[in-house]
């Protein structure tokens, strides 16, 4: 052993090998995606959920709701929203939890990787997971049920600013929540509660308008309710947004609620966010 | 700054509501030391060194550590320090290599990820899932993605919990290495063999206090401590006395007896026995 001093040498920023920013956070997403599909119990509770729910839905309730248009073109858009609200908002509130309750966040923390690449690579995940899902939601709508898609441009535009919106308010909200868990396994129950509470009101397993007023008004407040309108009014036709609660679609009020759960989600993310349990100080 | 100085602790504090964790503590690390921190469990040493890694907020004192403040580590910073930290952050779906090829890319000056999986002994594990080893094998990932940033100072926070003795012992070769080459380490542990065996010096904390700094023969001033003599007398009865100059307490012994003297025993206090009265003073 030696006590001579010998100075290690320097770091500086043009020896480095480190990827760039971006290559990071692509390196991060690619991690995270590889998590995720490893995990039998994600790859099913997250991504097979959905699906489950519409065999079952479509193969109990294969009439119409009226004007020749099929109940599925109803459900798909439940099931979609609730596809995105699992990928992200409970993935993201469970594995949150468990990870920091594991120290993997803690472990991140005591490296270089700055600590964007750590959320971007949630984000990645989060987005390539909802885009397999809902494909996967959509071919199985398809070939069994007789879905029909969007016939326009137009529609599969609102398709994916409603989709985009969505799972970045519920991908910032799970980020969020995820530290009110206090430990490991105390993450699905604190959002588990939350997202089926929500998926009632909404009106993913029930026609919306069927639920009573009141049911209806709480719903609004959160941002499914406004996932499944937006989904709407892609799925159904120009005049079944007469029987909605407004009247219409009202895909303006839909973006504003979403963007503003977006912010309050940012703003949670922002001044509750813990990289380390209670108990590590 | 003192360059020479990898680590520069001046009346460092850390309150838990009632519980003083750290009560000023005053330490220097020399650049390429290897320096421990021993104490019972709950005398402060994580809670030290969590400050030193920047994970924790300290409420007083000045620290300094590779010529910044940890309180506001940057990712400059971040590059040149390797923390081990106590518990193992696992990552149960990836391979040993995922996880150490993927923690080598935060690094601007990475060492090559076989490389280290070879050094830490985990060769033969390097495709098997994380969760699948034993906690010995976690606790060399730990360390592997500990040094695969090539710091300049390593933190090893108890660092052979749940080894056995072979891997214990591969493991002290590895921190040898390491100082060797150059690596400034900061360890705790509670083990004394391990602080005898690897430290320069040896800090002892009890109490959130820092009782005494030295090198691990000269804990407690243990080389000037009286030795004791014991041997039976011809009645059999076990006598032993306190001596300064125990080879001309022999000698005269010796003499008295004629030649061999039954049951005859030399010691001087061990590193535990002086460890155990410091941590009981600080009681």
């Amino acid at each position: 052993m030696t006590t001579t001093t010998k100075p290690a040498t320097p770091v500086t920023a043009t020896r480095g090998r480190r990827p760039g920013a971006g290559a990071l956070a692509l390196r991060q997403g690619r991690l995270e995606i590889t998590q995720f599909l490893r995990s039998r119990e994600s790859v099913v509770f997250t991504m097979g959920f959905p699906i489950i729910m519409i065999l079952i839905f479509a193969s109990i309730f294969d009439g119409t709701i009226g004007g020749g248009v099929k109940f599925t073109q109803y459900f798909i858009t439940g099931m979609i929203a609730t596809g995105l609200m699992t990928v992200s908002f409970q993935n993201l509130g469970i594995w949150i939890p468990i990870e920091r309750d594991r120290g993997v966040l803690k472990r991140y923390r005591g490296t270089p990787m700055p600590k964007w690449v750590w959320f971007a690579g949630k984000v990645i995940m989060v987005v390539a997971i909802g885009i397999a899902e809902t494909a996967l939601l959509l071919a199985v709508a398809v070939a069994l049920f007789d879905l029909d898609l969007p016939g326009t441009a137009a529609k599969w535009f609102t398709f994916g600013w409603v989709a985009v919106l969505g799972v970045t308010a519920c991908t910032l909200c799970g980020i969020a929540i995820s530290s009110l868990a206090r430990t490991a396994r105390s993450g699905s129950a604190v959002v588990t509660p939350v997202a089926l509470v929500l998926q009632f009101i909404s009106g993913v397993f029930f026609v919306f308008t069927d639920l009573p007023t009141w049911m209806q008004q709480v719903a609004a407040l959160f941002p499914l309710k406004w996932m499944c309108q937006g989904l709407r009014s892609v799925f159904l036709p120009e005049s079944f947004g007469a029987q909605e609660p407004g009247g219409s679609f009202e895909l303006g009020r839909v973006a504003v609620v979403l963007a503003l759960w977006c912010v309050i989600g940012v703003v949670l993310c922002l001044t509750t966010f813990r990289w380390t349990t209670k108990r590590d100080g | 700054m003192d360059d020479e100085l990898a680590i520069s602790v001046r009346g460092l504090r850390k309150v838990y509501g009632d519980n003083v964790a750290v009560a000023g503590v005053d330490l220097d690390v020399r650049r390429g030391e290897v320096f421990a921190l021993l104490g019972p469990n709950g005398a402060g040493k994580t809670t030290t060194v969590e400050i030193l890694e920047g994970y924790r907020r300290r409420d007083a004192g000045e620290v300094t550590v590779l010529g910044a403040d940890p309180a506001q580590p940057d990712a400059g910073w971040r590059s040149r320090v390797g923390i081990v930290l106590q518990g193992t952050g696992e990552f149960d779906e990836l391979t040993v290599a995922e996880v150490i090829r993927h923690f080598s890319g935060f690094y601007p000056d990475a060492d090559d990820p076989a490389k280290v999986i070879e050094r830490v002994g985990l060769a033969d594990k390097a495709k098997a899932r994380t969760h699948t080893l034993s906690g010995g094998q976690k606790r060399r990932l730990d360390v592997a993605l500990g040094i695969i940033g090539r710091p300049e100072l390593l933190f090893l926070d108890e660092p052979t919990t749940g080894f056995d003795p072979e891997a214990r012992r591969e493991f002290w070769e590895l921190i040898r290495d390491l100082a060797a080459a150059g690596t400034t380490i900061v360890l705790t542990t509670h083990y004394l063999d391990e602080a005898e065996a690897l430290a320069d010096r040896v800090g002892v904390i009890a109490g959130g206090r820092l009782v005494e700094v030295a090198a691990p023969n000269r804990l407690g001033n243990r080389q000037e401590a009286l030795a004791t003599v014991s041997w039976r007398t011809p009645d059999g009865t076990l006598e032993s006395a306190q001596s300064a100059t125990p080879t001309a307490f022999v000698t005269d012994l010796a003499a008295r007896y004629g030649g061999e003297i039954p049951g005859l025993t030399v010691t001087r206090p061990t590193l535990e026995d002086v460890y155990l009265t410091m941590i009981g003073h600080a009681r």
